[in-house]
């Protein structure tokens, strides 16, 4: 499995990852399946539903609130993504995963990640570090849920 | 009456690869029982095994969350459009103390 991503959305992903440090932020990654392999053609930033804690407990609440902020958790407004799913469509691509970032931590999933994933999606995640875009990975849940498994990114075009 | 479901990417594989699924329905629940009786892998994905739907998945009908309508009981009309959206939530690790 190789995840193409196009320069554009990766210099995006990058961008907003730095631009709402130290908050996480988040977006969704429109493209195409190719076989086994996924494209990207575009990054789409959405808000972090965890800036507004209100609206953001209705959809889901959080387990510790005393432990979890927008600085560590992210949540996607479900009506953003119902639009965004019918931008794609409208365009003629899909949905192929989404982007999030980890201020101060690397560019690995952890648990929360995990048992939050939906199967099939490419999950990328971009490290920031002190306000500035470092490492970026991708990572597909396994069918059994037990872990992600990575997947390679190619730069294309 | 038929009403046309939506179906995610990630679950897509689980109906035969299809973007969207009609089903004769008079309810949402009826409609994803229906859906998840024809399609039995789908149904650990948007139920819980005690059956209740799980709070991961966001159903629309049209544009309304079913929450805020009647649920699983909330009536339909032909033509009505029903989305699957899965809810897209993660973060650092659990247990934070970097800061
Ligand atoms: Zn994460």
């Amino acid at each position: 499995m190789v995840l193409n991503l196009d320069p554009r959305p990766l210099e995006m992903i990058r961008q907003h990852g730095a631009r709402d440090y130290p908050n996480e932020c988040c977006g969704v990654l429109f493209g195409r399946a190719e076989g086994e392999n996924k494209r990207v053609i575009e990054a789409v930033p959405l808000r972090n539903l965890r800036t507004d804690p209100e609206k953001a407990r209705e959809v889901l609440p959080l387990e510790e609130p005393g432990r979890e902020s927008e600085r560590n958790r992210f949540l996607i407004d479900p009506r953003e993504q119902l639009r965004a799913e019918k931008d794609a469509r409208a365009r003629g691509l899909d949905v192929v995963g989404y982007y999030h970032s980890h201020p101060d931590h690397p560019a690995r999933p952890s648990n929360y990640d995990r048992e939050h994933a939906w199967p099939w999606y490419s999950y990328v995640i971009v490290s920031v570090v002190r306000g500035e875009a470092k490492e970026l990975t991708s990572w597909v849940l396994t069918e059994d849920r037990s872990r992600f498994g990575s997947e390679a990114i190619e730069v294309v075009g | 009456m038929a009403v046309k479901v939506v179906i995610p990417t990630p679950l897509r594989q689980y109906v035969g690869k299809r973007d969207a699924v009609e089903v004769q329905a008079t309810t949402i629940g009826e409609a994803l029982a229906h859906l998840t009786a024809e399609y039995g892998d789908l149904r650990r994905h948007l139920y819980t095994e005690d059956g209740r739907l799980r709070s991961f998945v966001n159903v629309y009908l049209n544009d309304e969350d079913i929450r805020f309508l009647q649920k699983e009981q909330t009536p339909l009309n032909a033509n009505d459009v029903i989305t699957i959206v899965p809810s897209i939530a993660g973060g650092c690790a659990r247990r934070c103390i970097c800061r």
